[in-house]
């Protein structure tokens, strides 16, 4: 046991960017080359180097989206040799370490190709498709000081941690980069099967994936073609198996709404 | 002077919430919809505050720097939230956690405010597990605990290692659903520049977009902050790389006092520093100390060895031994110094010798063990105990392991952590009252952006019951106090003369930075910043460092302002100018907090001067002279910054030595 296994030797790349300066503005392929890099430092922290050396110079840096840098807040999205995240499994893009290249690699480095992200900037997309969904019926509708005790409803463990599998998703979109159809199902199913996992998500269980799936559709997200690029793209690797349940309560919704007996009840009264 | 009444109600000590909520103004429902009330940030603190209001009929408008609420700092706290729910049945109370998070703090905290703050702590759970909040559950169905630092029982909720992500996603929906109806209008990518001060209160936010570069003004009845910490001013730390202090800051420099900006948390378990190019740091949860064990080699010689092959009776375990009650949960502060002691005592380890050990062995066995017990094998080989131990860490801590191993390529169940002290948390911040107002009205702190609930130290597991606890539960209630004695619909236009003002002010700044075209990059000030703040106010402080410090921090802001260069425009996305923005504010904050750790003259929890301490390197306080908070007040730019004192009066709590031996 040592405790450093890999090669310290540094290495040199190329990074390959695209950039583009706005939204509508064409983009373009721009090679930066990368020196002597420390192994253990991050895809992103490679980026900052680079980065310095542009604004010595009074040239603008390269764009791209990076917060806290510990694959958790979902901000950071490129996509790197063609796969969104960049080559590991299960990581996110700012968790990816220089030790992941050969030394003397081009690596291409772009920001992720879907229509409902637009680009904004050189790697940067517009994402906030995605709080629209959530927007849509990603809740519990529950009023803050309304609660009972939280002990009061006991939840299976297995139910719990199923639960807590999907609610892992940071948001991040790269199940949609991934996707030939750009699709958002896995991001969708996720949500929508924890809070219908839990007995606290049912009184919306049926509004909540009927809304959300509509509000997909409507923003150009595509359709599910069973591939799983999405979640072999996913940093967290939520399951597809979470798509096939979000189908199944879509379909038991959609025959629940047609055939449900309705209240002739109206608001107000005494 | 800056007027600093804490408003604290009288009365015993658990009755004053109750009987303040009966006592403070309400708004009639039917006026409520006549406020108008603006939210600067959607961490926990700000996206509860966000979506309450707006459930009980406010106006909201909600910004954001981010691109999206889902993303504050918020969501990478790992561990856990505390709440006195004592569902463990192992003696909690709220007065025991109160109890713990004074002494915590070590008794420079309001005693009043985190009696509250323990008070409202089992509402939290209660509101998010109805949230859909997937907290840990025994196999019985009923919530899980485990222990944090600093206290005697398990009263730690958790969500695996994401804590923190689960609790700002409810936080998250309970927003989106108000965003949803209309009830809060959301501004994305919008950064606040600067507080809008009319008729000496708070009435509106000069902002930023950060894609399309465009300047405006909103005016509102009131404005909360709930902008986070700046543990950033060290460059190097657990914190997001945009989390700023630029918001808190220029309300600052408008009139609101920081309170006991010295008071910084130094996080014992991190990552050590690899290289040069390093922009952050990684924390390993606190909830590892449930079962690692802390180590370093007892000989110097040995430092450089296999820990392997390190005998046992070679090994010290400097926590256990020096802290027997408290082992290796001892807090925050402690543990990182005596880590520290460690290693400038050279036995530290690692390629630097800046780092300690955290050791899973014993817990691999012992849980190996207790599963080939439930899986009744008679005689499991050692192999067999190893896999079945490894398989309940996992289980346990198995994305922190997978955090660990990518960064070092080491596995961690095969071989110790290796971790170091980094910069985690501020419990200094914006000074306010009990009504979490600060001293300029109609201006509200919440969260890790006030200095109330922690004192000189936090507690594990207590940032996230702050946030929450005041985004939910307090402001709620006390912003209708202010409201109520302000006319509905009195709101200022935003066309006032002070917005244009302000504005301008702004525009002025912005455009000062981007003619900045010097030769050196925003970061490579940052990095200089990060090192004069760790090496003279980190974890031991002294008078002469401090002053040294204060000498060149304002040589390295003139070099700052002289030489940075910021390409580009301000009417685009524009990276650059956001750092060097964020940078400028950083630049001042490090002097305020030199300046006032350089006041403080004794030692009390992240607080630590080498002057002041016990024979046993333990934080020796000066209750006679320091048992008060410091509010720093703005004077004008190049003028010494007045401080103001708040005398801390422990009614109901005995000031002692704290003590975890």
């Amino acid at each position: 046991m040592v405790a450093h296994q890999v090669s310290e030797k540094n290495i040199s790349v190329t990074i390959r960017v695209w950039r583009q300066a706005g939204p509508g503005a064409p983009g373009k392929f721009v090679d930066y080359p990368a020196k002597d890099l420390n192994p253990n430092m991050s895809f992103l922290e490679m980026l900052d180097v680079i980065n310095d050396g542009l604004e010595r110079q009074g040239q603008d840096p390269i764009a791209f989206a990076h917060d806290c840098r510990e694959g958790i807040c979902g901000t950071c999205s490129l996509v790197i040799n063609g796969k969104p995240h960049g080559p590991n499994k299960a990581i996110a893009s700012c968790q990816t370490y220089m030790r992941s290249f050969a030394d003397g690699e081009t690596i291409i480095v772009e920001p992720y190709r879907a229509t409902p992200f637009p680009v904004v900037k050189d790697l940067i997309t517009d994402r906030s498709a995605f709080d629209k969904i959530q927007q849509a019926g990603g809740f519990i509708s529950v009023r803050t000081g309304s609660p009972c005790d939280a002990n009061a409803t006991p939840i299976p463990k297995e139910d719990a941690d199923l639960a807590m599998d999907a609610a892992q998703c940071i948001g991040c979109g790269a199940c949609v980069a991934a996707c030939k159809n750009a699709s958002a199902m896995l991001f969708v199913s996720a949500k929508v099967s924890q809070l219908g996992l839990l007995p606290q998500g049912q009184p919306e269980r049926d509004s909540r994936v009927l809304n959300m799936v509509a509000k997909m559709d409507e923003l150009g997200f595509g359709n599910c073609t069973n591939q799983y690029e999405c979640s072999a793209a996913c940093p967290k690797t939520i399951s597809h198996d979470f798509i096939a349940r979000m189908n199944r309560d879509y379909l038991k919704a959609s025959f629940r709404q047609a055939f449900r007996a309705k209240s002739d009840a109206v608001a107000g009264g005494a | 002077m800056a007027q600093l009444n804490s408003k604290i109600p009288s009365g015993p000590l658990a009755d004053k919430w109750r009987k303040h909520k009966t006592e403070i103004k309400l708004v009639n429902p039917a006026n409520k919809r006549k406020y108008k009330i603006i939210v600067v940030g959607a961490g926990l603190a700000g996206a509860s505050a966000s979506a309450t209001l707006a459930e009980l009929g406010y106006q909201v408008e909600t910004f954001v720097f981010h691109d999206s609420p889902r993303r504050a700092h918020s969501i990478a706290a790992q561990g856990g939230v505390n709440a006195a729910k004592n569902y463990q049945n192992d003696g909690d109370s709220v007065h025991r956690l109160f109890y713990d998070t004074i002494k915590g703090g070590d008794y420079r905290a309001r005693e009043s405010n985190v009696h509250r703050l323990a008070e409202v702590s089992v509402n939290i759970i209660d509101q998010c597990v109805a949230q859909g909040v997937p907290f840990a559950r025994e196999y019985g169905g009923l919530l899980a605990n485990r222990s944090f630092g600093g206290a005697q029982v398990s009263r730690t909720f958790y969500a695996r290692g994401q804590t923190g992500q689960q609790l700002l996603l409810g936080a998250y929906s309970a927003l989106s659903k108000m965003v949803g109806q209309g009830a809060v209008k959301l501004h994305v990518n919008a950064e606040m520049l600067d507080l809008v001060i009319v008729d000496g209160q708070a009435k509106g936010i000069i902002v930023r977009d950060l894609v399309s570069g465009a300047i405006t003004r909103h005016a509102a009845d009131a404005v909360i902050l709930g902008t986070g910490g700046y543990g950033n001013v060290f460059n190097l730390s657990t914190y997001a790389r945009g989390s700023n202090v630029t918001a808190a800051w220029r309300a600052y420099k408008r009139g609101a006092c920081f309170a006991n900006p010295c008071y910084t948390q130094i996080h014992p378990t991190c990552i050590p520093v690899s290289g040069e190019y390093q922009s952050k740091l990684t924390l390993m949860s606190e909830s590892l100390r449930n079962d690692g064990r802390i180590w370093v080699p007892k000989k110097a010689e040995d430092c450089k060895k296999n820990p392997s092959d390190i005998a046992e009776a070679d090994r010290d375990y400097f926590l256990e031994r020096l802290y027997p009650s408290f082992g290796n949960l001892a807090p925050r502060d402690v543990s990182s110094r005596a880590a520290k002691r460690m290693c400038d005592e050279n036995r530290g380890v690692g390629p630097t010798g800046l780092g300690v050990y955290l050791d899973f062995a014993e817990a691999i066995q012992r849980y190996g063990k207790q599963a080939a017990g439930r899986a009744n094998l008679s005689n499991p080989s050692a192999e067999k105990i190893i896999e079945l131990g490894e398989a309940a860490v996992k289980e346990r801590y198995g994305n922190l392991f997978d955090i660990y191993h990518e960064i070092t390529n080491e596995s961690a169940y095969k071989q110790p952590m290796r971790i170091y002290p980094a910069v985690h948390y501020t419990m200094g911040g914006l000074w306010v009252d009990y009504n979490l107002m600060s001293n300029v009205p109609g201006l509200f702190v919440l969260g890790e952006a006030n200095f109330s609930d922690h004192g000189a130290n936090r507690l594990g597991a207590s940032a996230l019951m702050q946030g929450l606890a005041d985004g939910y539960f307090v402001v709620p209630y006390t912003i209708g106090d202010y409201l109520a004695g302000i006319k509905p619909g009195s709101c200022p236009s935003a066309d006032a003369p002070e917005f244009k003002a302000a504005e301008q002010y702004i525009r002025d700044f912005t455009n000062r930075l981007l003619s900045a075209k010097g030769t050196e990059p925003v970061n490579y000030y940052h990095k200089k910043l990060g090192k004069i703040m760790w090496d003279y106010c980190g974890m031991a402080r002294t008078k002469e460092g401090l002053e040294k410090a204060l000498v060149e921090i304002p040589k390295l802001r003139a070099e700052f302002w002289a030489n940075v260069n910021v390409p580009g425009s301000g009417d685009t996305l524009n990276q650059a100018l956001e750092r060097a923005g964020r940078l400028a504010d950083f630049i001042e904050l490090g002097e305020l907090m030199c300046r006032d750790a350089l006041t403080r003259e004794e030692s009390c929890g992240g607080h630590f001067r080498e002057e002041y301490q016990y024979p046993d390197g333990e934080c020796k306080r000066d209750d006679e002279k320091f048992a008060h908070v410091a509010a720093w007040e703005f004077q004008g730019e190049g003028k010494t910054p007045l401080r103001n004192v708040e005398p801390l009066n422990y009614e109901f709590t005995k000031m002692s030595v704290r003590s975890y031996k």
